[in-house]
């Protein structure tokens, strides 16, 4: 062959790349691992720390250390630092959910507004603009104050109010994307629609959308803790959240019955972020080798 | 604008609609129950019978007449309330947006200057520190410093009530002090967000071909970056600041309840505490209207900035 | 003559994350006063970091001197400070950019950006600086240039933004002017307007040309002197006639012989492969002859966009993209349309597979009509024509492996069984001179030839009667260029097929075509015979289009020292606009000419 032109030899999958340019970025992998660790205290946490969240196991209001409570006690005299391990669980699982939920509905009409335009963009475009404009805490106390505090309604009503971020950016990829000559030439080659639209388009566009997707979770996790601090939380279960927003009456006389919660959302969203940011870095494709 | 405020108050509707209990049994609850009889009076006189489209077209003739219909915590008309506790939350909202913008494209332009220095890696860290804290955490954190260790600022309300005579400025300065803590916290999130944003596209800009080309034609650091970079930095950071109203909107309303300031947040609060539903769904349709508004102002910037924009 | 800039041993070198990469090597050459230099090769060859080496604008920390020095008269650029340089850039030394698009700044006015140059360099105030600039625009023929000074850069078209950047360049009549490829984002018209020009006012100027370019045909027009460059080193400098008559080095000759040149098929009525260095002389290069059955026939294709607009999104005008277009392809044979930015062509080929839907017309393949076929049945249809992309970057899926790609058309249309599959993936990659080591790669880790390979075999992968190359080869380096268009003539041979050859490269197009048709503003001007088009141009866009085209052959210089070519009008009318048919007169044999008003 003629061709002089410069090519590696090894054949390694894009994927694999994107693993190893994540692992390299020790800020990534400490977050990842920050994550994983406060996932683990939440959902085996209790096995080795069985105090129950609800229980009034002293007085109030001891401080952090006394007492043999390492976090204290609140309003109720219950074990602060039993609250948080089992506030992790819910307010990780919220997280997550929420989160899972705004990507579905903002992946789904992201993309068939991108992909089919006309009308079909149109509308949908106006509804994600309309979602955009309303305040979403405001929408979703409405929703709750409305519809009852429960996990489900909170989760549901986060997912509800946060998808427009992500519709926006599923669909300016799209647009991007399906002018693409691959796409065209997919589509010549006899591909239909909906193969366009979920083998083609979307692994195409899916890095964006998954450092959007992981910074929801951050985003949902303090989302509810905003919600139970104003008193719209689940009365069944303890979150992080919920522990501020009950001791909030106090915060001048117990400053650790906020602090330590507060630390605890803090550490999680920012471990969250720093995985978002070292997604980002990975799967940009700037940033790889074309 | 119009067809936004109508859906709101459309969906509203909706939810009202499909939300388990109706306002008769709201009002019915706070007045130590009721019988049969009493309830059907009550849904008449609300028009709870009528049918649902009827129903509907009502409520929108309402609102559109500005009633908004009656808080039975606070007895009086909710229009009325909301007017009252309105222009706080404005003053705060635009105030902490003004502000964020400010701080956020100082920092962002001059952390661009130098990727990988130290303040670059400054901004990077503060924007994590804004997006990892709930913002009613860092209020809380403001307030116990503020009220416990240095107190040079009133931690709560927004007037204080000794001072009754004066002029206006004395009136104005004592807003402004009480102002301070509620607009740095609400600010820190999204000043933390826009310098980011701002130093991230500064980058771009100066990768761009027409910065080479103002280089080529020899004018000096300082006017490349800030006549001709600076300029075209701005639209991607005036966008996201447009994008972001209503998040400053559902900050504020957080922030207020931590300051206990007297805008529309703490009678949102206030409003779920009494199961006041009215009072709640006329607070989202004004912040609605709030941060249409404010899209407005951000599109009239961007046009002002880049001839390109038609509106 | 004297030395104005004379560079000696540069290196300079890449910092990327493997490693520091020499991209400049040793290199030395001078620019004497008042001539042009041209600078050629092919990408990555360095050619683009030399210059800015020699403004003194090499990206910090990614790019750097690493030895050498460049005098510019006679001072060494190393030993002045940031101040004094910045005193010498666009005032002693001036540079235009590849893409004036993107080169001029879109939140400022063209007059600020003319006028903002002479006041940092000739301490004028404002409004004398303005007087000046409006004087700078008319004497790089911008139209009313004292309204024009008003515009924003988004206002003004492609050719008209680069007359700008010129204006901006020689406004304190440097000593040189650098050139970076000022042409190769334009259509072939404007090219020869701009090249007219900055020879214009080099002649008047008096000022130096550094001009930068792959393209041998552009430098055949502009040089004095060459300086050939591959991968970071000189490989052979001289006289422009010296280069081209007489070359030495072998990179030299393998270029030369890979640059298809306007003209030297007029006596060919086939068209053949090129002969390219490094083939065996004994090698015989068959003409294409095809037959005379028709495979394709097109009538009366027209093809419009709504443009919609207003509150209500309602259509409010359309682009007439395609007006009234008729052509036949025969089977085993090239059409070529040829024609600028927005003539349509591309329109023509998306809309024969109804990538695009047509809004009327006949389009007969075989004798069955494409246009009134269902979805289904135009699935099937879609199997015989297939369609060659122009950007080798994005026409295959970055995200699976090439198998997949090459092997998407025949799972979709179920024509071969498992077992076969991969026997069948490995004979086109032997088709298409590929390892079928490669089929478990990925996009990135190929070449631009290499990509455009995979592309033609998966438009072979179905056996189609057709193939519609839209502009394939444009993005690909000359030499990659000339092997990609052998291997498709080969192609041709073997396996009977016709093409739809879609291009904007005269030169190119006399190569591979038995037929033309010359397009602008959605309607074909004239059709016929490629000797007939080439030799015997009627309609006077056909001619003005041959004028502009630069030949690869210093001796066949244009002369024209002013052109000014008609600017393209827009394609986009209102609701009412009724569009004439098309009429042609017959010149000869297939040869046709439009005679209806087309806009030029």
């Amino acid at each position: 062959m003629l061709e002089n032109e410069e090519i590696e030899e090894p054949t390694i999958k894009p994927v694999k790349e994107i693993f190893q340019t994540f692992f390299k970025s020790y800020s990534a992998v400490t977050g990842l691992i920050i994550l994983i660790g406060i996932a683990v205290m939440g959902f085996i946490g209790p096995i080795f720390y069985p105090t129950d969240p609800f229980d009034m196991v002293w007085m109030p209001f001891s401080p952090p250390g006394a007492d043999g409570f390492l976090l204290g006690t609140d309003y109720l005299g219950r074990d602060i630092l039993s609250q948080i391990i089992n506030g992790a669980r819910v307010s990780i699982a919220i997280g997550f959910s929420a989160a899972l939920v705004s990507c579905f509905i903002g992946v789904g009409i992201g993309s068939f507004a991108g992909f089919y335009g006309g009308w079909v963009e149109e509308t949908l475009m106006r509804i994600t603009e309309f979602f955009q404009v309303l305040p979403t805490l405001l929408f979703a106390m409405v929703i709750v104050a409305l519809f009852g505090s429960s996990v489900l309604s909170i989760t549901l009503a986060i997912g509800a109010v946060s998808w427009a971020s992500v519709a926006r950016i599923t669909r300016s990829e799209f647009l991007r994307i399906k002018e693409l000559d691959f796409v065209l030439a997919s589509r010549s080659s006899g591909s239909n629609n909906m193969a366009l639209i979920f083998k083609v388009i979307l692994p195409n566009a899916a890095a964006p959308i998954i450092v959007q997707s992981a910074l929801l979770v951050g985003a949902a996790i303090t989302f509810e803790a905003g919600l139970a601090f104003l008193g719209l939380s689940d009365p069944n279960v303890i979150s992080w959240g919920q522990v501020i927003g009950s001791n909030r009456v106090y915060i001048l006389d117990a400053t650790y019955t906020v602090t330590f919660p507060g630390v605890a959302i803090f550490i999680t969203v920012l471990a969250i972020s720093l995985v978002g940011d070292g997604l980002n870095d990975a799967l940009n494709p700037k940033l790889r080798s074309r | 604008m119009l067809l936004v405020l109508l859906v709101v108050v459309v969906l509203n509707f909706l939810m009202l609609h499909l939300a388990p209990g109706d306002i008769a049994d709201t009002i019915a609850q706070t007045m130590g129950g009721a019988d049969e009889q009493d309830m059907a009076e009550l849904r008449k006189q609300y028009g709870l019978d009528q049918p649902f489209f009827i129903q509907l077209f009502n409520y929108v003739v309402r609102v559109a007449l500005l009633d908004f219909g009656h808080s039975h915590f606070y007895n009086l008309p909710v229009f009325d309330l909301i007017m009252e506790r309105f222009p706080a939350t404005l003053l705060l909202v635009f105030s902490a947006q003004i502000l964020s913008l400010f701080v956020g494209i100082l920092l962002g332009v001059y952390a661009a200057q130098n990727p990988n220095g130290l303040s670059s890696l400054f901004v990077n860290m503060f924007s994590l520190f804004g997006y990892a804290a709930p913002v009613f955490w860092t209020g809380i954190l403001l307030l116990i410093a503020f009220s416990l260790h240095i107190p040079i600022f009133p931690v709560s309300g927004m007037r204080d009530i000794t001072i009754e005579s004066g002029n206006f400025f004395v009136h104005f300065f004592d807003v402004l002090r009480h102002l301070f803590l509620p607009m740095i916290t609400l600010a820190s999130i999204f000043f933390a967000y826009y310098s980011r944003l701002c130093r991230a596209s500064m980058l771009e800009v100066l990768g761009a071909d027409f910065v080479r080309t103002a280089k080529a034609k020899g004018l000096s650091k300082k006017d490349v970056l800030l006549k001709h970079a600076l300029k075209n930095s701005l639209s991607p950071v005036i966008t996201f600041a447009g994008l972001s109203f209503s998040a400053v909107v559902s900050g504020a309303i957080l922030v207020e309840t931590v300051y206990s300031w007297p805008g529309l947040g703490t009678l949102a609060f206030n409003s779920i505490i009494s199961r006041d539903t009215p009072v709640l769904l006329g607070i989202l349709i004004f912040s609605t209207l709030m941060v249409t508004v404010g899209n407005l102002l951000t599109d009239l910037t961007l046009k002002a900035l880049d001839p390109r924009i038609k509106i | 003559m004297e030395d104005l800039v004379s560079i000696n041993n540069l290196n300079i070198e890449a910092r990327t994350r493997a490693g520091t990469l020499k991209v400049v090597n040793d290199l030395s050459f001078t620019i004497k006063k008042s001539e042009t230099l041209c600078v050629v090769g092919e990408s990555g060859c360095g050619k683009s970091v030399t210059a800015l080496s020699l403004m003194s604008l090499l990206p910090e920390g990614i790019l750097n001197v690493s030895s050498g020095d460049i005098l510019f008269d006679n001072t060494n650029l190393a030993q002045l400070s940031e101040a004094e340089i910045e005193g010498i850039r666009g005032n002693d030394i001036s540079m235009i950019f590849q893409e004036p698009m993107t080169s001029l700044n879109p939140l400022f006015t063209v007059g600020e950006q003319v006028s903002e140059v002479i006041r940092r360099h000739k301490n004028l105030n404002k409004e004398k600086a303005w007087v000046s600039a409006v004087e700078l625009l008319d004497a790089v023929k911008i139209p009313n240039p004292d309204k024009r000074a008003f515009d924003y850069p988004f206002q003004l078209s492609g050719g008209q933004r680069q007359r700008v950047m010129i204006a901006i360049a020689l406004a304190c009549q440097p000593k040189i002017l650098i050139a970076d490829e000022p042409t190769t984002a334009l259509d072939v018209t404007i090219q020869a307007e701009i090249l007219a020009l900055i020879n214009m006012l080099k002649q008047e100027t008096g000022t130096a040309v550094m001009f930068i370019t792959h393209d041998m045909a552009v430098v055949a027009q502009m040089a004095d002197r060459v300086v050939v460059m591959h991968p970071g080193k000189k490989v052979e400098e001289g006289t422009v006639h010296e280069i081209f008559n007489n070359p030495q080095h072998e990179y030299t000759k393998s270029l030369l012989a890979a640059v298809p040149k306007l003209g030297e098929m007029a006596s060919k009525k086939y068209p053949e492969p090129m002969r390219l260095v490094g083939e065996k002389k004994t090698k015989a290069l068959k003409p294409i002859v095809g037959t005379n059955e028709p495979l394709l026939e097109v009538n009366n294709l027209v093809t419009r966009y709504p443009v919609k607009g207003g509150v209500l999104r309602r259509t409010v005008a359309r682009v007439h993209a395609v007006e009234d277009v008729s052509f036949t392809i025969m089977k085993g044979k090239t059409l070529s349309l040829v024609g600028e930015s927005g003539c349509g062509k591309s329109t023509v080929g998306r809309s024969l597979i109804r990538l695009v839907e047509p809004t009327s017309g006949d389009v007969n393949l075989d004798g069955q009509n494409i246009l009134s076929l269902n979805q289904k049945d135009m699935r099937e249809a879609r199997s015989n024509i297939q369609m060659v992309f122009q950007d080798p970057f994005s026409s295959l899926n970055p995200q699976r492996p090439l198998f997949d790609q090459v092997a998407e058309p025949l799972r979709n249309y179920g024509t071969v069984k498992r077992e076969i599959l991969q026997e069948k993936i490995g004979d086109l990659f032997d088709r298409v001179k590929l390892p079928r080591s490669f089929m478990q790669r990925y996009p990135h880790q190929l070449s631009g030839g290499q990509r455009q390979r995979i592309a033609i075999a998966r438009a072979l992968a179905l056996n189609p009667k057709l193939i519609i190359a839209d502009e394939a080869v444009s993005a690909l380096d000359v030499s990659v260029q000339a092997q990609v268009l052998n291997l498709m003539m080969e192609l041709q041979v073997d396996l009977g097929l016709s093409f739809l050859f879609i291009s904007h490269d005269m030169a190119v197009v006399e190569r591979v075509s038995h037929d033309v048709g010359v397009m602008y503003l959605g309607r074909l001007v004239e059709i016929g015979p490629r000797q007939a088009i080439f030799r015997n141009p009627q309609h006077p866009y056909t001619q003005d289009l041959l004028k502009a085209v630069p030949i690869a052959d210093p001796d066949k210089r244009k002369s024209e020292r002013d052109l000014n070519f008609k600017p393209l009008p827009s394609p986009i009318h209102d609701l009412n606009y009724k569009a004439e048919p098309s009429v042609y007169r017959k010149v000869a044999k297939d040869h046709y000419v439009l005679t209806t008003d087309c806009g030029y």
